[in-house]
């Protein structure tokens, strides 16, 4: 036995479903308290006798725990400390744990005394729209107020530190998902578990039950929470039924799938190892049955947010469910008969209670049965004001007969109000998916219209507006019954229960208390938002009477509760102002999550490393052995450059330029896009993609391509090599290898599908080795056996078929460094044996591997394109490749290139650049003007889209795009940064640097 | 979380396809005029209501196939192969089979 907690003097001496043998220790705003195995953050602060659990959005008022469950405005607490702090935690949604650490929040210095509670005396001038009104003036000033507002009006702070914690995601399917697991929900799971059926049932709660865990309701003769348990354990016992507890279903989607987040360990210190926190489902159900119950609506009267006022059914759970007595000295305001449960419930934890109805005598046997348990019930009246400061002391009630009040308020000491103002369904799963909420006059309330609703989904028990304990069963039952049976079950024999629903008379819909003459007037609506009455009556008159509009403007209904008690007094009140009926002025759309879903769980697993997969070449672990950086290419790692001991990047890469140009390089290129195309028409079909003809090229050799888009604008560009008659290698760039395939097979499935083509795609299937340099003959000529390695054996762009180390290799004569160079392929598998065969062959003659660096300077060097060229507004004539463009065919692009504007002269044109003075780096990006001090925007004549240092030509070099640029060759333009305030004056070169006339690359001076 | 039936692979999550656009668009003749293809790549109608569209499979047989979806609803009214005459899938009120 352990000793009974401290303090918690608020507890009730037996009762509730708490475990009083296991105490748990907690701290709130650094002062310890102790709850029981149980409890939640709320209930175990309530039985130490804290109400004020936070302070208000914009007034910064005294607010105290309000409800016992997911619609919570008030207690919004940051939960834990470090790393897993998290702000805007519902102190009624977290169940106690040993060393629990909670703060309140929005309050400067202190809880009980904040020093922003000063707003509330301005309150005045912060009505709705204040912020907007004022803040606006002057104009820039809401650059300079907003950083003050947002600090002053903030809810708590996020962690800064990474989360230290596992999520993860499930993908499931079920034939009939229930959704909640009160007592309509539990009926429906059983009849559709007894018929067979797959079922999955969840609860946001620890423990299912729902309303029967603080009912004191008899179902056939037994307590009501005992028919749960039993049903339950038979569920238990389905190997098709799975009950998820602690897991909201928060959003409904297309195609019946529901999103529910099961929160696997916040009930925990800390997870366990490799344990999830949470676990995001994602399920796909044939039906949907929606049970998520309704929650209570508060009254709206003058000081309704001081702490110790709460939802009536609230008051019934701390007792009943947590064997907390919330007050000793209770006032009920209630409009309807359910909430006088809340009188005897308090009565008989021996809090003393008066009932404030404003109802008149109504011919129901409650207003008798509470009063035979000696309890003052005041028919016709309304409390009009509430008194106290960080708690209520005293309410005053008042006669009303609905016109106005009649004589002096009465003083009655309270130190707690329970209020009811009636129900509202939990439909938010439903309106997701299109149902709407309609009202029901007759029984005061929003009732589903699931006419519209996209989801297979059915909603019973009193989200359905189903107000008695046998209804909300039967409901279950039979559709839990009708769902097993439309996914092919037979239906179970029907169950009966026998209930006790005493009759209850229909609920007075009372909007809001006038205040009394003389009597503070700010009665709130949203109490999270510190949204009025007063401030609806604004909007209103200001003209936001849309629904839409009045929610943005008062902010009511908005933040982490979404209004979940607040929208419905909010919306009535609208159609008060306007005169008109609720259903006239509509509601608001509910939207995804319910209640808030952590990033994390969202994010899953795919964090960090996971976060996207990595492709990795055949080569891959060559390189890494060679000490190579790697850079990112798009989902590929590719070598960026192999430093060698004390050689820096710039030092690795001119080094690498250098070994190719002078001797020879190789470089892994496995990453370019190939693409198999095979057909008797495959020609045909090549010819209409490419902007250059391909009818023409001959079996066994390469032709570089230009792909256009249907505008005209330069696509994507690589080689495509002919291997057979009726057999094709096409090569993409890297960026755009898996568009390229999709859009093909467009062309081949949906443009022209009277084409015989076959297209595959062979990215994976082949490491691809680039070898370049004056030396690459030589070393592939001792390397590779089976071709003809002269300059008439294979000529530049000619492809052969030879073998290398045993394997077999293609080998392709084309040069993406301006340098005599090929291109070998072999199956993938072998790449790794092929560059080490390669790289032996090469030794005797210096042979350096080369990156992603040396690649690109050699290819600006020769004043080859890539994506910072082909950067989708370029047209071939942009980029000096007019020739590829042909006019004798029909290819895709071809019409609307011939647009007026994309032939204009004066459009940018690629030329190359060097700085005059031959050391200033011309940064890409670069504007390029003629006067760099007096230019405006309207001045630009181009940018630089690549630069490098040119080891080759001992100078910085650039390649640009420059209105009529090649007729400018040997003038001086400014190529100028804003950001950094550089200039640098160039000198207009033409693109190709290195080997201007081909005769490096086409083998006609080196030592063939 | 729309799902697709495939006509070649069965009913899949919309996260295995690629959207492809109205499916309704025919590319012009060369002989076409500036007007025609003008509408060709720039125009699109934005329809509330039925849309025929084109998605391919790319998670799976990489086929392109069509699609007649609500843009309101998303309901997923018929699906074909994109030698199927789609519209008259759409007019079949027998249609059956095909789930949103």
């Amino acid at each position: 036995m352990s000793k009974p907690c401290p303090i918690n003097d608020h507890r009730l001496p037996t009762g509730g479903l708490i475990d009083r043998q296991r105490q748990k220790s907690f701290v709130f705003d650094g002062r310890r308290y102790c709850g029981y195995e149980g409890d939640t953050l709320a209930s175990a602060l309530l039985a130490n006798g804290v109400h004020l659990a936070g302070r208000s959005f914009k007034y910064h008022r005294p607010r105290g725990i309000f409800s016992d469950g997911p619609e919570e405005p008030n207690a919004l607490v940051e939960m834990r400390i470090g790393a897993r702090r998290e702000p805007n935690t519902r102190a009624t949604m977290v169940e106690l744990y040993d060393g629990l650490i909670a703060n309140s929040q929005n309050r400067f210095p202190a809880l009980s005394f904040d020093l922003q509670a000063v707003n509330q005396w301005l309150s005045p001038g912060l009505v709705a729209g204040f912020y907007y009104k004022t803040f606006m003036w002057p104009k820039k000033g809401w650059m300079f107020y907003e950083h003050i507002i947002r600090h002053a009006a903030g809810l708590g702070t996020a962690t800064l530190e990474p989360d230290p914690d596992l999520y993860e995601k499930v993908h499931a399917h079920c034939d009939v998902l229930v959704i909640g697991g009160g007592p309509a929900g539990i009926a429906a799971a059983l009849a559709a578990g007894r018929a067979g059926a797959r079922v999955m049932l969840c609860d946001e709660r620890p423990d299912l039950g729902g309303t029967l865990r603080y009912e004191e309701r008899e179902i056939d003769g037994k307590p009501a929470l005992d028919w749960a348990g039993g049903h339950l354990a038979e569920l238990a016992g389905m190997p098709d039924v799975t009950v998820l507890r602690r897991t909201t279903a928060f959003g409904t989607y297309d195609g019946n799938t529901v999103g529910l987040v099961e929160r696997v360990s916040d009930h925990l210190p800390t997870p366990a190892p490799f344990q999830v926190r949470q676990r995001m489902w994602t399920v796909r159900a044939k039906k949907i049955v929606l049970a998520t119950g309704a929650i209570e609506r508060p009254l709206v009267f003058p000081n309704n947010d001081k702490p110790g006022v709460m939802l009536a059914s609230a008051v019934r759970s701390y007792i009943r469910q947590y064997g907390v007595k919330p007050g000793e000295r209770a006032v009920l305001f209630a409009t309807n008969d359910d909430a006088y449960r809340t009188a005897l419930a308090l009565n008989e934890a021996g809090a003393g209670v008066t009932v404030v109805d404003p109802r008149g005598e109504h011919g129901t046997a409650w207003p008798e049965r509470v009063r035979d348990a000696g309890i003052e019930v005041l028919t016709g009246h309304v409390i009009t004001s509430l008194k106290g400061r960080l708690r209520v002391k005293e309410v005053l009630a008042m006669e009303s007969d609905g016109r106005g009040h009649k004589g002096s308020p009465r003083p009655i000491a309270a130190d707690l109000v329970a209020v009811s103002g009636g129900w509202a369904p939990t439909l938010h799963l439903a309106t997701h998916a299109g149902a709407k909420a309609t009202w029901d006059e007759e029984r005061g309330s929003f009732v589903p219209d699931m006419t519209k609703c996209r989801a297979d989904m059915t909603v019973v028990g009193s989200a359905n507006g189903t107000n008695t304990l046998s209804g909300a069963i039967e409901e279950g039952f039979a559709t839990g019954a009708a769902a097993a049976k439309a996914v092919g079950k037979s239906a179970p024999d029907p169950i009966s229960v026998e209930v006790d629903d005493p009759a209850e008379a229909p609920v007075r819909s009372l909007w809001k208390v006038e205040p009394a003459q003389g009597q503070p007037s700010k009665s709130f609506v949203d109490l999270q938002n510190d949204a009025t009455a007063k401030d609806i009556e604004i909007a209103n008159r200001e003209g936001y009477i849309s629904v839409e509009h009045m929610k943005r403007y008062t902010t009511l209904g908005m933040a982490t509760d979404q209004g979940k008690t607040a929208n419905v007094n909010g919306l009535a009140l609208l159609a008060e102002a306007r005169g008109q009926s609720i259903p006239d002025v509509g509601t608001t759309t509910f939207r995804p999550p319910y209640t808030p879903v952590t990033l994390g769980a969202m994010v899953g697993r795919h964090t960090a490393k996971h976060y996207k997969p990595i492709r990795r070449t055949p080569m891959h672990d060559w390189h890494t052995d060679a000490g190579a950086v790697f850079v990112e290419a798009g989902l590929w790692l590719r070598p960026q450059y192999y430093p060698r001991p004390g050689e820096d990047v710039h030092a690795a890469m001119r080094r690498e330029v250098k070994m190719t140009r002078n001797g020879v390089g190789l470089c892994d290129v496995s990453t370019l896009g190939k693409i198999d195309i095979q057909g008797p028409d495959a020609a045909e079909f090549l010819n209409r993609t490419y902007s250059n003809g391909f009818k023409t090229l001959a079996v066994g050799k390469a032709r570089y391509g230009l792909m256009l888009r249907e505008d005209g604008i330069v696509y994507d560009d690589g080689t495509t090599s002919r291997l057979g008659e009726n057999h094709y290698l096409m090569t993409t760039t890297t960026g755009h290898a898996v568009e390229v395939m999709g859009l093909l097979e467009y062309y081949a499935q949906v443009l022209w599908p009277e084409l015989d083509v076959q297209l595959t795609s062979v990215t994976d299937h082949w490491a691809a080795i680039a070898v370049a340099g004056p030396k690459s003959r030589t070393v592939l000529a001792d390397a590779i056996a089976g071709i003809d390695f002269s300059n008439q054996g294979l000529p530049f762009m000619g492809v052969a078929d030879g073998t290398l180390d045993g394997v077999p290799a293609r080998v392709f004569r084309i040069s993406f460094s301006g340098d005599l160079a090929y291109e070998i392929q072999v199956p993938a598998d072998h790449g790794h044996q092929a560059w080490k065969a390669l790289m032996a062959a090469g030794e005797a003659h210096d042979i350096c591997p080369y990156g992603m660096e040396a690649l690109n300077i050699m290819r600006i060097e020769k004043g080859f394109v890539t994506h910072a060229e082909i950067d989708g507004r370029t047209t071939p004539g942009d980029l000096g490749l007019d020739k590829m463009a042909s006019r004798k065919k029909s290819y895709i692009g071809r019409f609307l290139l011939e647009r007026e504007a994309l032939k204009d002269p004066d459009r940018p044109t690629l030329i190359g650049l060097r700085p005059v003075d031959g050391k200033a780096t011309i940064r890409a990006g670069s504007i390029l003007v003629r006067d760099p001090v007096t230019a405006g925007p309207d001045d630009m004549e181009g940018h630089v889209t690549s630069q490098c240092y040119s080891p080759t030509f001992g100078e910085p070099i650039a390649l640009a795009l420059l209105k009529n640029g090649p007729n400018r060759i040997g003038e001086t333009i400014w190529a100028t940064f804003p950001l950094y305030n550089v200039s640098v004056q160039c000198e207009i070169t033409p693109t190709v640097r290195f080997d201007p006339d081909g005769s490096k690359v086409k083998g006609e001076t080196t030592d063939a | 979380m729309i799902r697709l039936d495939c006509p070649h692979c069965g009913p899949r999550d919309q996260t295995e396809f690629n959207y492809g656009g109205d499916g309704r668009i025919e590319r012009p003749g060369d002989d076409a005029s500036l007007t025609a293809w003008n509408d060709f790549v720039y125009t699109r109608d934005n329809p509330r209501g039925p849309h025929v569209e084109l998605w391919q499979h790319t998670a799976g047989c990489r086929q392109w196939i069509k699609v007649a979806r609500d843009t309101l609803t998303h309901e997923i009214i018929a699906v074909g192969t994109m030698g199927d005459d789609i519209e008259a899938k759409i007019a079949d009120p027998d249609r059956g089979g095909v789930e949103a």
